[in-house]
């Protein structure tokens, strides 16, 4: 077979490395948020879950987006239980197999769908990415959910909204709202998976293909 | 452009990982309510089956079907291949329809990969005559690694007519590619002449493997061999080649016992043997259904349909 | 009409002129004058190529190639002459069927039509066919041979080579034993058992040319071993040979070019029977040619029609074609030109016993001649080839060396490369 005929074309790692080669000039990327501005970025939106689901954390789940997503939404988790002191329910949607774009950009390697024990049905979902774009990816989440359970509410929280949307979506909780044109490429980086946390802005080359591509 | 699983030479060991990482992900929707995807919805996946298989049908029928796929499944008894259509025709049909995959079983060795010089869809070599059996291999592998937890260096014992069986002929290829240790055992009238250029061991004493061996796979005999004078009679082979609980205590303590199916319970595997607690049995037939998915999705997600390859699309 | 060949170099030797006139050469030597003239400097005379092995598949097949088609790429092949195999529909075992043949070929014109005689009716392989009356036909057969199938009944195999004494006949045995061969695909080896087609194993070939060999001894007769195919088989015809046994043998260009790796994609237009062997068998049947223990080169032309083609391996018939890439692909084995002579044209016509064919190019010989240009090129395609049927094995290779004239009896049947 040639699974690598369908990979995505040349200078991509295969499988799609989640740690993001940032080879290119990084001089000519901007950081939009810096280590310690996503530190303070991420407990106001851990501060506005709690606000927006009245303290509710029997109800609430956060299910991060992989790859990044995932990280974002354990640390939210983390920060919500020191806020109240008691721990929240954190989980892991990978919606690969829900993606309308497979065709466009190739097959990919599955993530991990890591779901409360007692399932979701009437929680409260708190869908976690990084980066909010096209709204693709979070249309692929809302059809997974829809597969996995029902929640009552399904909110959305975003550490990045770069625009540019492509269907009626918007985020709950967003970190930064970051101008940009389609010409630019955002790039969270964050400690789990890379040196450091911070959100480059940059040229479409810089830091090699971007996995997420134009229409996460 | 490569773009079929016709062998399982055709696998890299990284590709080889990735159908059965992608397979241990989907397995999980097999336990939801939904156990459907939309990944290829509008796509059109044919099952050819020239040979009687219920079990291998209904496995990529339901790995099709999990993925949103329209199936449709041509059967050689009661449609036009059983009245003397060529392969030939069958596949000019299959091509006009816009087959994004076509999943064919045949009797003819290479009969797949006569098919795929005439289709544009992905071919998956469902079972080739005495060929290959990719698909097959790919779910012992899973079985074998979800069982144990590794696959290199493990050592697998494969028992019975290694010349006649598909499904030796792949585990060999694919056990090679992810670095486990094969040992054919067989009497020598079932073992291929040209046998030693196969990355693999050979004997012919059964007893002396199995206490080297993590996993056992016993090959089915097929009755009309022993018309063939391959071995004397049903008994004997039965008692140099079958495995039996006394046989199956010699084994090391995790060993595990597995058989592609369909068996010849008191032939090649007693039925104490088949039913205990070191049989793969019914786990195979459910990490088929993964692991045939794994391969649809790999094969056809990232590519174009049929029709858009056929308008030249980029 | 007389012919002068212009600058001709006869089998390699320096240039001349040759002319050709009333049906035999006249006269070698410089500023010949005719009637008309070949510019043939740079080209090679060979006597016209005599095939001991051609199907023509007619009568009965007739959608895969006819006597005309078949004759025509043995003319533009550069043959004078060919043995047409007796597996036809029906068989050749009666002098009618030969007789059909015959004539066949004659109202064609392209080269020589002998027909071959089934050894046993309908090559069933249980009773003697009616040789006495095939030979004594007008087609005066004296090649019988069950081709397809082998004579593998021993005291039956016997009394055909005791018979056909008689008339100075030759049995040609197609070497498989068939309880070693049953549902075979492939030659047996690493190749099949990778494949998993059934093993075409070698001994069933040795078998039955060492069994034939010692029968021939024994009661004297003269044996013919069709398209030897191994190393075992070249080694117990040459030990035959050196025990004074009149055993003579042929070896066909795939045999001489290709292995059974061919087969690694499945496309039946390798299948063939015997099958393609390895390496070192094609080594050695290369080496037997060059020494002379195989006397012939033959091409086992098998014309096929599509549909038996253009299937899975095991339902595709066995066959390829042979008769328009024969001489290129021998000229390219490095061997002298009178040798290629002798083993393409003089040896096969003395087994067939055709007087007219495979003399030396000398005055007052018949001038039935091939004229080779060893220096051009040309890429094979099937549509091109004369034949009806497609299935040649070297699809867009690049043979080098073409048949630029044949000429049968002094007249040219093939003139630049075409058919006159």
């Amino acid at each position: 077979m040639s699974l690598s005929a369908s990979r995505p074309q040349p200078a991509a790692p295969w499988p799609p490395s989640s740690r993001r080669p940032v080879t290119g000039d990084r001089a000519a990327a901007r950081a939009v948020l810096g280590d310690a501005e996503v530190g303070r970025v991420l407990a106001r939106i851990a501060h506005e879950i709690l606000e927006r689901t009245s303290g509710d954390l029997d109800r609430l789940v956060l299910l991060g987006i992989p790859t990044r997503g995932v990280s974002l939404a354990r640390r939210l988790g983390a920060l919500c239980e020191r806020f109240e002191g008691r721990p929240v329910r954190v989980g892991s949607l990978d919606v690969t197999m829900y993606r309308d774009d497979l065709a466009l950009r190739g097959v990919r390697a599955l993530a991990a769908t890591d779901l409360p024990v007692d399932g979701i049905d009437g929680d409260t979902v708190v869908l976690v990415d990084d980066v909010l774009f096209s709204g693709r990816t979070v249309r692929a989440a809302l059809e997974a959910l829809n597969d996995v359970g029902r929640p009552r509410e399904v909110q959305l929280a975003v550490l990045v909204d770069r625009g540019h949307r492509e269907l009626p979506i918007r985020a709950d909780y967003v970190g930064k709202n970051l101008p940009t044109s389609l010409s630019e490429t955002v790039h969270v980086l964050l400690t789990e998976h890379d040196d450091r946390d911070a959100v480059l802005l940059g040229p479409a080359a810089f830091g090699g293909p971007d996995p997420t591509g134009p229409a996460a | 452009m490569n773009r079929h699983l016709l062998s399982a030479a055709d696998l890299t060991r990284d590709d080889a990982l990735l159908v059965l990482d992608t397979a241990a992900e989907l397995a999980a929707v097999s336990d939801r309510s939904v156990k459907k995807l939309p990944t290829l919805r509008g796509r059109t996946v044919v099952n050819l089956f020239y040979e009687d298989s219920t079990r291998t049908r209904i496995s990529f029928e339901v790995a099709a079907k999990r993925l949103s796929a329209d199936v449709i499944t041509f059967s050689a008894k009661g449609s036009s291949v059983s009245k003397g259509e060529s392969l030939k025709d069958t596949a000019l049909t299959l091509q006009a329809i816009g087959a994004d995959a076509v999943v064919c079983r045949h009797h003819a060795s290479g009969a797949p990969h006569t098919l795929s010089r005439w289709v544009e869809g992905s071919v998956v070599n469902a079972g080739d005559g005495t060929h290959e059996h990719p698909t097959q291999a790919l779910l012992d592998a899973y079985t074998m690694r979800a069982r144990t937890g590794r696959l290199e260096g493990l050592r697998v014992a494969i028992v019975g007519d290694v010349l006649h069986s598909r499904v030796a002929r792949s585990n060999v290829l694919l056990l090679a590619t992810l670095g486990a240790e094969v040992t054919l055992v067989s009497p020598p009238t079932l073992l291929p002449l040209g046998v030693d250029a196969w990355p693999a061991e050979t004997s012919y004493d059964l007893d002396a493997v199995l206490p080297k061996t993590d996993v056992v796979m016993m090959l089915r005999v097929q009755r009309e061999r022993m018309g063939a004078a391959y071995f004397p009679s049903e008994r004997e082979y039965a008692r140099r080649y079958g495995l039996d609980a006394a046989r199956m205590a010699a084994l090391p303590d995790e060993a595990i016992v597995m058989h592609p199916g369909p068996m010849n319970r008191g032939m090649e595997i007693a039925a104490e043997v088949a039913d205990s607690v070191r049989s793969t049995i019914v786990d195979q037939v459910a990490n088929g259904v993964s692991v045939r998915m794994a391969v649809l999705y790999l094969l056809l997600a990232g590519g174009q349909t049929a029709d858009q390859g056929r308008g030249g699309a980029a | 009409m007389s012919w002068v060949l212009q600058g001709v170099s006869i089998l390699g030797g320096p240039p001349t002129d040759v002319l050709v006139d009333g049906g035999v050469i006249a006269e070698i030597g410089a500023g010949l004058r005719g009637e008309q003239t070949l510019d043939a400097a740079g080209l090679v005379a060979l006597p016209g190529l005599v095939d001991l092995h051609t199907h023509l598949r007619e009568p009965g097949r007739e959608d895969a190639e006819t006597v005309e088609t078949g004759t025509a790429a043995a003319a533009l092949g550069g043959f004078t002459a060919v043995h047409a195999m007796a597996n036809t529909d029906p068989v050749a075992d009666t002098a009618g069927v030969v007789e059909q043949v015959f004539h066949l070929g004659r109202a064609a014109g392209h080269c020589d039509v002998a027909p071959v005689g089934a050894v046993t009716v309908g090559l069933r392989g249980t009773a003697l066919a009616e040789l006495g009356a095939m030979a004594t036909s007008a087609a005066r057969v004296r090649v019988f041979s069950d081709d397809g199938v082998c004579v593998s009944d021993a005291g039956l195999m016997r009394r055909a080579l005791e018979y056909v004494k008689a008339f100075d006949g030759v049995v040609a045995q197609h070497a498989e034993e068939p309880s070693l061969t049953v549902g075979a695909q492939l030659h047996e080896g690493v190749v099949s058992a990778q494949l998993g087609l059934a093993g075409w194993p070698a001994v069933a070939e040795e078998a039955i040319i060492a069994r034939d060999c010692l029968l021939a001894g024994h009661v004297g007769s003269r044996l013919h071993i069709c398209h030897v195919s191994t190393a075992g088989s070249v080694e117990l015809i040459r030990f035959a040979k050196a025990r004074g046994i009149d055993v003579t043998a042929e070896v066909t260009p795939h045999h001489l070019l290709l292995t059974d790796a061919s087969a690694t994609g499945y496309d039946p237009v390798f299948k063939v029977n015997p099958p393609l062997r390895t390496r070192a068998d094609v080594d050695a049947v290369r080496a037997g040619l060059a020494d002379g223990t195989i006397d012939a080169v033959a091409t086992d032309h098998a014309p096929h029609a599509t549909e038996d083609k253009e299937t899975e391996w095991a339902a595709a018939r066995p066959g390829m074609l042979g008769l328009q890439t024969a001489l290129p692909i021998v000229a390219g084995l490095g061997l002298a030109w009178s040798v290629i002579a002798e083993r393409m044209s003089s040896a096969p016509a003395r087994i067939g016993r055709l007087p007219g064919h495979g003399r030396p190019i000398a005055v007052g010989e018949p001038a039935n001649l091939c004229l080779f240009d060893p220096a051009a090129t040309w890429t094979v395609d099937g549509h091109a080839l004369a034949s009806r049927a497609h299935n040649t094995p070297y699809e867009g290779m690049t043979m080098t060396g073409a048949v630029v004239a044949t000429f049968l009896r002094g007249e040219p049947t093939v003139l630049d490369g075409k058919l006159t």
